[in-house]
């Protein structure tokens, strides 16, 4: 596998052949966490010439059906710690079949520019005439305009959020997919990167054509007719905002409630029903899943004139600008996701963020001087333009709340209801202890990083808490394997170990589940042991107060079980490697 | 009867590929580099994607500009490729109203011959292949 290097101070790159690296450590996650620790010094400023961006992809891509992510890793702004963020789109096969498995920027350019890779060849393109458009479906419609390779590439581009310097911002790939989490946007912002640009035509020869068949046949079937994947066949992820509301574990008015009373509203049904417009997929994904609405929306003055935006919508930013907000109105939650878009911000951190800063002007922490309109929860109008602010950065306030929101409750107070963990704003799950233990052990505070709320949703007791660390950390163990081959998430049904050792085979690789798991582990452990090289520490980990306020599913929960819980996964998983 | 490559519904094409990825796989390779269809977004995902390939004309230009005999009409429309007599020159690429003719990384080129194999794994009914008359 052949890595990629591209230095931005110098424009300069070359190509290094690493089929150590990747037989070692599989791709994806477990390469890049090598990749970082080779290029960067770790104690670099986020937002400096310094920081180094990987992006990796896997042995599977584009090999099988549903190998469809590439795994950035970088220092996140957001966080100052370990950035690691996924995405679908068609990079991960774009990156494949230019003849890569992993491509690293390093450096800073002086100008605004956009690299493009065209297989072996490496171009940077003048950015400046584009730099200061905010929109980031412009900036996609301009570079695919005028660069080849339509079908076969990727355009990973920021908005105003990324140029800006918004710790959240993200990277946007294929219109609808995002780098989202912990500020790769910001990343690229800094180094003066408006977008990647990877296309690529290649392939390579079968080892084993008759087994291959035989597997591929049965991923695709697996994939296509069993349960592993039905859930995102139908509605998509947003299949869960009923579900979750019933339970009590949708976080509602920045989680003053779990119960939304208008989640019907907004719900992955009512969405199908009144806007389903059509479906797409990533590369090499039988399912769709990304579920596209039609917004239609009349000219404000001129009569019998509409305009109709398509929107994609996740059950995360229905939470995040939805129910968070106390948004009810599905038009109202669809334009709040149309501006998170065109921005190229995160929907999770922007939603808790002004989640936040209504509570905080409720209780008169701030004033309308500081956030310059009104902020109510349900208020879409006012939250529009707050996101124009976030991006703007017109004064302080927003200056700080474009930092996220563990900074500005730092700032201004209100840390007891502010909603982060690890620095990273929550994701939409307040379902019980396992779900906040996961956030903050999870080595990228992310819910898919152990599904937390997942094991909250089927334990019939409450455990001791050294046994949901563990049970977390065993699963977290095994997602490694996952995100560096690279498979989506969603497919973990469909990949389990015997199947994957089995795809491992007729590419030529003997491995078996045992040995995929120990893989696993030692991902797992080398991740947390860059993170801690990063400066992670366990001990700062703050617990909002407000979860424990607020009942969810499984009740009150109990500060003391949360804090065994993290006393426990520090003795056993963290020490051992400081 | 020979048979066709054919669109069912275009309008239900996702983009994902997977007729791309078999259509390599046929040539016993894993990418893209073979494949004779090219599935593209149109203008981006907002609107909606489609493929491309070639529609199968009976009376062929990128044959008709070919040096070589490389592509000569097929019965039922499109051509047969022969790769062993290609030199490379992309006539046909150029030729190809449609642009259905794709670049190899060897200077040859990619294009349907109407085996049907893709129609197979396109998961929404986009792709069926058909008997056309001769
Ligand atoms: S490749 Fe193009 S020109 Fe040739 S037969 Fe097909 S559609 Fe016609
Ligand atoms: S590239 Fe090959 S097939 Fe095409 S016109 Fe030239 S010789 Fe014929
Ligand atoms: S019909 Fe055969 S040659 Fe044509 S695109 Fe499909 S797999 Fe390729
Ligand atoms: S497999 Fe079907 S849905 Fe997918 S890109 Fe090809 S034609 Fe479109």
């Amino acid at each position: 596998m052949k890595v990629l290097k591209i230095d931005l101070s110098k424009y300069r790159y070359e190509i290094e052949d690493r089929k150590d690296l990747f037989e070692e450590w599989i791709g994806g996650t477990g390469v890049a966490v090598q990749l970082l620790k080779e290029e960067m010094d770790l104690r670099a400023d986020p937002l400096s010439e310094e920081n180094v961006i990987v992006f990796a992809i896997g042995p599977f891509t584009p090999a099988y059906p549903l190998a469809s992510k590439t795994v950035a890793m970088f220092k996140s702004p957001l966080t100052g710690n370990l950035g690691e963020s996924h995405a679908g789109g068609r990079t991960a096969t774009a990156i494949a079949n230019a003849g890569y498995g992993a491509i690293i920027i390093k450096g800073k350019s002086k100008k605004p520019v956009y690299i493009v890779v065209h297989n072996d060849k490496v171009y940077f393109r003048d950015a400046r005439v584009i730099w200061g458009i905010a929109d980031s479906l412009i900036v996609g419609r301009i570079i695919a305009e005028n660069e080849k390779g339509r079908g076969i590439r990727t355009v990973m581009r920021i908005g105003g959020g990324g140029s800006n310097l918004v710790r959240y911002a993200c990277v946007t790939t294929e219109t609808y997919r995002h780098f989202g989490r912990l500020g790769l946007g910001a990343v690229f912002g800094s180094k003066n990167l408006k977008a990647l640009v990877v296309v690529g035509r290649g392939s390579r020869k079968i080892p084993n054509r008759h087994k291959y068949k035989e597997i591929y046949e049965k991923i695709l079937k697996l994939a296509l007719e069993s349960d592993a994947m039905k859930k995102y066949h139908l509605l998509g992820t947003a299949v869960n905002v009923n579900p979750l509301n019933e339970l009590g574990a949708l976080p509602t008015k920045n989680l003053k409630a779990t119960k939304f009373e208008k989640a019907e509203e907004i719900s992955g049904e009512a969405l199908a029903e009144h806007n389903l417009g059509r479906r797409i997929a990533c590369s090499h994904c039988p399912i769709a899943c990304i579920h596209i609405a039609a917004l239609r929306i009349p000219y404000e003055t001129e009569p019998y004139f509409y305009k109709t935006i398509m929107i994609s919508y996740d059950y995360e930013p229905i939470y995040a600008l939805g129910s968070m907000l106390g948004i009810g109105s599905r038009d109202g939650l669809l334009k709040l996701i149309h501006k998170v878009e065109v921005y190229g911000l995160d929907a999770m951190s922007t939603g808790v963020c002004l989640a936040w800063a209504t509570e905080a002007l409720e209780r008169g922490l701030i004033t309308e001087n500081e956030t310059l309109v009104k902020l109510s929860f349900g208020d879409v109008d006012g939250y529009l333009r707050a996101i124009d602010y976030i991006v703007k950065q017109p004064n302080e306030f927003y200056k700080v709340l474009a930092q996220g929101v563990e900074k500005a409750s730092e700032v201004y107070g209100g840390k007891e209801f502010a909603l982060a963990f690890g620095k990273n704003e929550m994701p939409g799950y307040h379902v019980g202890h396992a779900t906040h233990i996961g956030y903050l052990i999870g080595l990228r505070h992310s819910h898919l990083d152990n599904a937390g709320y997942s094991l909250d949703q089927k334990l019939k007791e409450i455990p001791p808490p050294h046994e949901v660390v563990d049970k977390l950390v065993k699963e977290e163990a095994w997602r490694q394997v996952l995100s560096s081959l690279v498979v989506c998430f969603f497919a973990r049904g469909v990949y389990k170990p015997e199947i994957v050792a089995e795809a491992f085979k007729a590419l030529g690789y003997e491995t078996s589940p045992e040995e995929l798991k120990m893989k696993g582990e030692k991902i797992y452990r080398e991740k947390l042991k860059l993170k801690i090289k990063m400066g992670f520490d366990p001990d700062s980990l703050r617990l909002p107060k407000r979860i424990f306020e607020t009942e969810c599913f499984q009740g009150r929960l109990s500060e003391e079980y949360i804090r065994e819980a993290l006393r426990y996964w520090k003795e056993k998983y963290v020490l051992p490697l400081v | 009867m020979p048979k066709r490559l054919v669109i069912r519904d275009i309008e239900k094409c996702v983009g994902c590929g997977l007729c791309m990825f078999a259509c390599s796989r046929r040539h016993g390779e894993i990418g893209n580099d073979y494949s004779g269809i090219l599935p593209v977004s149109l203008s981006g995902f907002e609107r909606g994607a489609t493929v491309i390939f070639c529609r199968a004309c009976v009376e062929p230009p990128c044959a008709q500009v070919c040096p070589t005999n490389a592509l000569t009409p097929r019965d039922g429309g499109g051509v047969i490729y022969r790769e062993d007599l290609c030199i490379g020159c992309k006539n046909c690429i150029e030729a190809c109203t449609i642009g259905a003719i794709f670049e190899r990384r060897n200077g040859k080129p990619a294009l349907c011959i109407h085996c049907g194999y893709c129609a197979n794994y396109c998961p929404h009914g986009v792709l069926g292949y058909e008997e056309v008359e001769a």
